[in-house]
């Protein structure tokens, strides 16, 4: 695998009018999937876009396999794979036609007939885009992005709108892509989406990215982790401080039903598990709460991933 | 990673020309899909020629009808082409990011624009031909050069693409579909379409005559009607009007 990464960007600032919708955003993406994750209006679209050399940034460097998507346009647009949030296509083609077309402007395109087939295009038959379902008009898009063999593919929110199952044959082709060696950048705003699918998060807020790595890191770090368990209600909770790390805290949230939050290892687990035999407490219900991206999104903004 | 899957990357452009020809006969084939297109390009012009060469509605002057009408109707299908269809095809393939798209997509711009001008171009084959079988058959009998017929019906698709362009690429897709069904009904009627310009007041007829429908329409009668040789004033308006239209589109011309 290449270390080098396949998206760098650096200080970007881009605003529309007064309106700042990029502002001083840092992003690596290397080979893989990435994820850029935040609520609407956070600047994923104008990011994705700039990477795709629709709009020019106010400052800041870009550069995308290597390339500057504005300057050297020309080269890398064959080797990349744009997926719009909507629309793209004449509203009088025919879903095969149209993604036969793009199969037309590659040098070496996939098999247009096997990529209709894996992604259910197929009942389309004859209807023309704008009589599509929503979720046919966001597969052939994805179709339309893959088509012509790219390194890098942009997505830009693949799932929204989609119901489970097609979401589920959206996530399956973008393993599949990963898997052979296609890297993808997608913007989504939800959370499991970018748990399933990423190698790399990339949390962004207001125009600024706030946190990056991967799911699991952004998971472990910086948030704190919580163990919860029930027992009978009016238990000495200052002990059981005592008998934590000095970095956990311990209350009872409700009578019978006790929080510890903290590094929450299996240490700590034995710590609360022992203190409770000590104090002849039997918990009927324990738990550990492992902390989602969701969470560290809501700690790190102060704001609902969906508003 | 294995290198042989299939979705392995191996990108790469098609060569350039079958990248512009693919371009082309798409365009083509959603132009001659379209319904509201057609009405405008084929039904129109069709109806005008029949209607106004067999049934006396407007005085055409001296000699046969359908000798001053054909060469009305064959610039009527240049704008109806070049402008209206045009403009309207471009304006809603802008709001549905179909431009945006194919931006994206390793066709360059230019490569899009010379393809939309080869689509406009097969159909003005299709509409000339079409409508000179009908003229023939009514009776109608050509003068003049073709080759100052090319020159004009060459000048005038590049003034009136240049204009609807300029609409498509700076209104908004309803106001263009409007404002280009709007531009071709008054230029029909004030443009030496089907009434002669000298049926308008005299102080009229020399803003009209300026107009690209005239000097189009007027230019395709001196020859084909009059025998004239080459129509430099015709020419020149036309001339004049595509470089502006095309420089306006060009400068002025958003993708999304």
């Amino acid at each position: 695998m290449r270390s080098e990464p396949v998206v760098q960007v650096q200080v970007l600032v881009k605003r529309y009018g007064t309106k700042t919708a990029v502002d001083g955003l840092d992003l690596a993406a290397r080979q893989g999937v990435t994820a850029v994750l935040g609520p609407n209006g956070a600047g994923k679209t104008t990011t994705v876009e700039i990477c795709e050399g629709y709009r020019r940034p106010d400052s800041g460097t870009v550069r995308v396999l290597g390339l500057d998507p504005v300057r050297e346009s020309a080269a890398l647009r064959p080797r990349i794979g744009v997926m719009l949030q909507s629309g793209g296509v004449y509203a009088g083609a025919r879903a095969d036609e149209m993604l036969r077309h793009v199969a037309q402007l590659h040098a070496r395109p996939l098999d247009v007939d096997a990529l209709i087939e894996r992604l259910g295009l197929g009942s389309c038959g004859r209807t023309s885009y704008r009589r599509l379902s929503g979720g046919q008009q966001q597969r052939l898009a994805l179709a339309m992005a893959v088509v012509g063999r790219p390194e890098l593919v942009f997505l830009d929110e693949p799932t929204a709108g989609l119901d489970p199952q097609a979401r589920h044959a959206t996530w399956d082709l973008v393993r599949d892509l990963r898997d052979d060696g296609v890297s993808v950048v997608l913007t989504t705003h939800y959370m499991d989406e970018a748990e399933q699918l990423a190698d790399d998060v990339a949390i962004i807020d207001a125009g600024r990215v706030v946190a990056q790595g991967s799911p699991e890191e952004l998971c472990r770090g910086g948030a704190e982790n919580t163990l919860r368990f029930s027992g009978r209600p009016g238990l000495d909770v200052a002990s059981l401080l005592k008998a934590l790390p000095s970095d956990a805290s311990a209350a009872e949230v409700t009578p019978g039903s006790y929080r510890v939050t903290g590094k929450v290892d299996p240490q700590l687990l034995a710590t609360v598990t022992s203190w409770c035999a000590q104090h002849g407490v039997l918990p009927d219900r324990i738990s550990v709460e492992r902390h989602t991206l969701e969470d560290v999104f809501l700690e790190l903004t102060g704001k609902e991933l969906r508003s | 990673m294995t290198a042989t899957g299939t979705y392995s990357p191996q990108p790469g452009a098609a060569p350039l020309a079958r990248m512009i020809a693919a371009q082309a006969v798409l365009e083509t084939k959603m132009l001659l899909r379209n319904g509201e297109q057609l009405l405008l390009t084929v039904i129109i012009p069709t109806l005008l020629l029949v209607l106004f060469s067999t049934v006396d509605v407007v005085d055409t002057g001296d000699g046969a009808a359908v000798d001053f009408l054909a060469p009305g109707i064959l610039a009527l299908a240049v704008m109806s082409t070049a402008f209206t269809g045009q403009a309207i095809a471009t304006g809603f393939e802008r709001r549905y990011g179909v431009l945006k798209r194919l931006a994206a997509s390793p066709l360059p711009r230019w490569g899009l624009m010379t393809a939309k001008t080869l689509s406009v171009l097969v159909t003005e084959v299709l509409q000339v031909v079409l409508l000179t079988v009908i003229a023939l058959t009514l009776g109608w009998d050509p003068q003049g050069s073709a080759l100052a017929v090319i020159a004009l019906l060459a000048l005038g698709t590049a003034a009136f693409s240049g204009l609807g362009l300029l609409m498509a690429g700076t209104l908004k897709a309803e106001a263009t579909l409007a404002a280009a069904n709007l531009v071709f009904l008054l230029l029909l009627v004030g443009g030496g379409v089907v009434v002669p310009l000298d049926k308008f007041p005299e102080a009229a007829q020399d803003v009209l005559g300026l107009l690209p429908i005239a000097a189009l329409s007027e230019g395709l009668r001196d020859v084909l009607q009059h025998g004239a040789g080459m129509p430099w004033a015709g020419l020149g308006i036309l001339t004049a009007w595509a470089v502006a239209g095309l420089a306006a589109a060009g400068a002025f011309f958003r993708w999304e």
